[in-house]
């Protein structure tokens, strides 16, 4: 922005002379699992107030790279385009985020005129920008993220909870399940499994999600374990979602590099979490040694 | 009896509930969906889910008041049995949700808090911050995944519903999908089908709803043989934040938390909004409405924005069309702590901070009240007879339709916070009917209905992507479409825009047989499934188009102001009452002839059949929507003598 001391000068559009007048747009991307990946560059006019979405949209309706050839169009996730439903988390200039979000303007402040565009690390890549992220579900089912109720039916209101309790657990309801805390986290390694010849579909998933079970929950899930634990019905089974907190994967692995909370789209207090999950996993432990 | 298999389609709130109930119930169920459910567009909803409460019932409040304003504001235009029943369990859906997780705000003493939402003087709207829908759905999401732990259900994540799947005698035994990724086709054998499919917003381009909401599951279904009702019928969202991809929702609880709609007196004043003085506002809602104020329906307040800005020329900005929706008077707080997320939302994407400054909005589209026609089955006090197969239902026996794309509790115009509740309502209660109605199918994917299904899906699908290069990609199509449609089919309509714009949205529908792709791969290809959602948004232009065109009123959110009816002009009692008279007789006569569901075939040659279907108005008679019309109470006066006569007793003698 153009401060008013310099705005002065007469008869000046002082906007245009530091607008660019394109975007250059540098992508990493891969047709399928187990090719290579490749960089394209694109190019695009620039308008004023664009995210990444729009840019993306942009390279789709033109379908063709920077030096004219024609080519697929890029393929990546989206869905709500209001950094509510999680799908487009990707890397940015090399940092994890959401696409919608990420406004052109600001980006040109990192990187003037560009925009660099790769797929999460520590997950398969399915095309281009597109990954599976089937594990951050994975992760939820085992540490049994829900209020085990008894059935759907009519018994009356939920439990009373106190405003403090709600504001306490609200902003870890928010997680959109992005992924973006696992991308940033040193200790969250990324697991590929390729289907085999022959190997049925359902076959695949099953060994995949064995794969899954054994490596670490990610910092989503252990704060879902803590969401849950901390509902009056939820903890009926806090039991349970201990013993996935301190079996393997679980918050051990954690080593305390607090990169999840700095990249967090949603900005959840996911260290607070840990180390409410580590101090409960620690009385956990003990209680059970002395259960024996 | 062997386990029965129910495939539900779309995993939002409506699929996700009924996926839950049927779990429950003991059925196996087959889930599909364009994204991870948990990523479905209910995520979007903000506000909160309506229901009598404690605290409304003791100020006179009741379940039949919750009827009455849902079929007041839809201008009556849906059948009442069906929101009769909505209204009777909305209670305990929400004690259900609150069961489940939800984290619903609270008051200090611990109880679910409530605030007052559009179309209603009763504050009956539980909240969750201002992402009620994100909350509800992932409790929902979250029972779900407890059941596919289970193995009760099976999730096909990234997949697309291309046709229904009939036997020889018309009922529907599964479906073809698509798998998104490695792009395979796959028959899938049901015992029912239940489409839960959402939205069209799509097709008008931008909208508030998320990129998934093309409308094609819907589409597909149509052209199959389901029957379309209410078409015409779009919202059209007062507040929404204009953006170069999307519009986005400025929710309807910013207005229920006091917030409040206003322009400057003078025309485009380039002062900082925070300098003009209280008189040099035009706070024209409230001047307007004195009752509801910021809180009419919906199709009122957006009608209202709309008009100041165009016909009254006092839009805030000179280049585009916005009116201030302000909070800045509000306790920052109380901002953050009840409509924070929604707040975050505008100062993430415009760089503004909506506590220190008001917003500038403008209306977008946002929900569709139409959809595919559903029946159901009354009961002996004028709900719904629950365990009835016949309980939304399409004309196709065995497939079902639930949530935003059924056409049920809504009528011309929904009212804010009704919709997480139909979609839950639906889910969970058309469940047992389901149940009842299911007939066990042995056929798997290698009889001949499914293995012909796939084949002909298979070969649209190559026929698509081996089309010769052309000029016209389907971007730029779905843009064109989506121009027509805004300019023609939202807030004001008028016929011979309307018909231009059939004509022109069909030569478009020509334009797309031939538009190439650039991409005909057969892994994770993008371009070919958006082409063909693009192609099935062709029809149901059509339909809201001809839809829109045939019917000659206003009624919600349909309006045409050739066919307006303007309040009373005199000023004289005698001559007020004489025209309150003719005022009622014209909307006696309307009534006959428009209060009708618009029902919609598929004819062969690609263009809709309209009908139209009268509407059980048993629980509540019609009467004139008077929302802030000049001389509304003389009319309603008059209407309510009238009434009287008509109710009065016949004496025999």
């Amino acid at each position: 922005m153009i401060s008013a001391s310099t705005s002065t000068i007469p008869e000046v559009e002082p906007e245009e002379k530091r607008v660019p007048q394109e975007i250059r747009v540098r992508v990493l991307r891969q047709d399928a699992p187990s090719e290579e990946s490749y960089w394209q560059q694109f190019a695009i006019p620039y308008e004023p107030n664009m995210n990444v979405i729009s840019v993306l949209q942009r390279i789709a309706a033109i379908a063709k790279s920077q030096d004219g050839r024609r080519v697929p169009p890029v393929a990546w996730d989206c869905a709500c385009l209001e950094e509510v439903c999680g799908s487009c988390a990707m890397l940015i200039n090399g940092r994890a985020r959401m696409a919608c979000s990420s406004l052109v303007d600001n980006l040109f402040e990192e990187t003037p005129g560009e925009i660099e565009l790769r797929p999460l690390t520590k997950f398969p890549v399915v095309r281009d920008l597109s990954v599976d992220r089937g594990r951050i579900f994975n992760s939820l089912e085992r540490v049994k993220a829900w209020v085990p109720v008894d059935d759907s039916y009519d018994h009356g209101p939920g439990p009373r909870i106190s405003p403090e309790e709600q504001e306490d657990a609200y902003p870890l309801t928010t997680c959109i399940s992005c992924g973006c805390c696992m991308e940033a986290c040193p200790q969250f390694n990324k697991i590929e499994v390729v289907q085999r010849e022959g190997e049925t579909a359902d076959d695949f998933d099953a060994r995949k999600q064995t794969a899954y079970d054994e490596q670490f929950l990610g910092p989503h899930a252990i704060s879902q374990a803590v969401l849950f634990n901390s509902h009056p019905t939820g903890s009926m089974n806090s039991d349970e979602r201990m013993q996935a907190l301190t079996g393997r994967g679980g918050i051990q692995m954690c080593g305390n590099a607090q990169n999840c909370v700095a990249v967090c789209p949603k900005r959840i207090p996911l260290t607070r979490s840990i180390a409410r999950a580590g101090r409960a996993a620690t009385v956990w432990a003990i209680k059970k040694f002395f259960d024996r | 009896m062997t386990q029965s298999r129910v495939l539900v389609i779309g995993g939002g709130l409506a699929g996700l509930s009924a996926t839950m109930r049927l779990a429950e119930l003991g059925v196996h169920v087959d889930l599909v969906s364009l994204v991870p459910v948990k990523r479905s567009h209910s995520v979007c909803a903000q506000g909160g889910i309506n229901s009598v409460n404690a605290v409304t019932r003791q100020q006179g409040d009741n379940e039949y008041k919750h009827l009455d304003d849902t079929v007041y504001g839809g201008d009556f235009l849906q059948h009442q049995p069906p929101v009769k029943e909505m209204a009777d369990w909305a209670p305990r859906i929400i004690d259900l949700m609150d069961r489940l997780g939800v984290p619903f705000n609270r008051t200090p003493e611990g109880f679910r808090d409530q605030r007052r939402f559009g179309g209603t003087l009763y504050k009956r709207t539980s909240f969750a911050g201002a992402t009620t829908g994100q909350q509800l759905l992932y409790s929902l999401d979250e029972q779900v995944r407890r059941w596919e732990a289970e193995g009760r259900v099976k999730k096909w994540e990234f997949w697309d519903f291309l046709e229904p799947v009939m036997d020889d005698d018309g009922r529907c035994i599964g479906a073809v999908c698509q798998d998104m990724v490695t792009m395979k086709f796959k028959a899938f054998s049901a015992d029912a089908v239940i489409l839960a499919s959402g939205g069209c917003g799509l097709l008008y381009g931008r909208s508030t709803m998320s990129m998934i909401c093309t409308g094609s599951a819907v589409s597909r279904a149509y052209k199959a043989g389901v029957k379309y009702g209410n078409a015409e019928f779009i919202q059209v969202h007062p507040t929404a934040v204009p953006g170069a991809d999307k519009l986005r929702l400025m929710s309807e609880s910013a207005r229920g938390e006091g917030g409040r709609v206003w322009v400057p007196r003078k025309a485009q004043d380039a002062r900082d909004p925070k300098d003009i003085p209280v008189a040099e506002r035009y706070y024209f809602l409230e001047e307007r409405y004195p009752e509801y104020g910021n809180l009419v329906p919906r199709d009122i307040a957006t009608r209202e924005i709309f008009d100041i800005c165009t016909t009254d020329g006092l839009s805030v900005d000179k280049d585009r069309l916005c009116v201030y929706l302000d909070l800045t008077h509000i306790p920052r707080e109380t901002l953050d702590r009840k409509l924070g997320g929604i707040l975050e939302i505008y100062e993430k994407f415009q760089g503004v901070d909506p506590r220190e400054a008001p917003m500038k909005i403008f209306p977008a589209v946002h929900y569709s009240m139409g959809g595919l026609w559903v029946d159901y089955e009354k009961s002996e006090t004028g709900g719904l007879l629950e365990g009835s197969p016949r309980n939304q239902q399409t004309n196709i026996t065995g497939l079902y339709a639930i949530g935003e794309c059924d056409y049920q509790y809504h009528g011309a115009n929904r009212l804010g916070a009704n919709s997480l509740l139909s979609c839950i309502f639906s889910g969970l209660f058309c469940a047992s009917g389901v149940i009842a109605g299911a007939k066990k199918n042995t056929r798997d994917e290698t009889s001949p209905d499914f293995v012909s299904a796939v084949k002909r899906q298979e070969e649209r699908h190559q026929a698509i992507l081996s089309r010769p290069v052309g000029d016209s990609n389907p971007y730029d199509i779905h843009r064109q479409l989506g121009d027509i449609m805004t300019r023609t089919a939202t807030v004001v309509r008028r016929n011979e825009q309307l018909s231009q714009a059939y004509d022109e949205v069909c030569q478009l529908e020509n334009v797309w047989e031939h538009c190439s792709l650039s991409d005909t791969g057969n892994w994770t290809n993008q371009n070919v499934i958006f082409t063909k959602s693009v192609g099935d948004m062709f029809p149901l232009a059509k339909l809201i188009l001809k839809g829109a065109l045939l019917r000659d009123e206003c009624r919600g959110a349909h309006y045409k102001p050739d066919f307006s009816m303007p309040g009373i002009a005199a000023t004289e009692p005698a001559e007020q009452k004489a025209e309150a008279e003719r005022w009622c007789d014209r909307f006696e006569e309307n009534t006959r002839k428009w209060l009708k569901s618009t029902i919609g075939v598929h004819g062969d040659d690609g263009h809709p059949v309209i009908t139209y279907e009268d509407i059980d108005t048993t629980l509540i008679p019609p009467r004139p929507r008077l929302y802030g019309l000049v001389g509304g109470e003389v009319i309603e006066q008059v209407w309510k003598e009238r009434s009287e006569k008509a109710t009065e007793p016949v004496t025999v003698g």
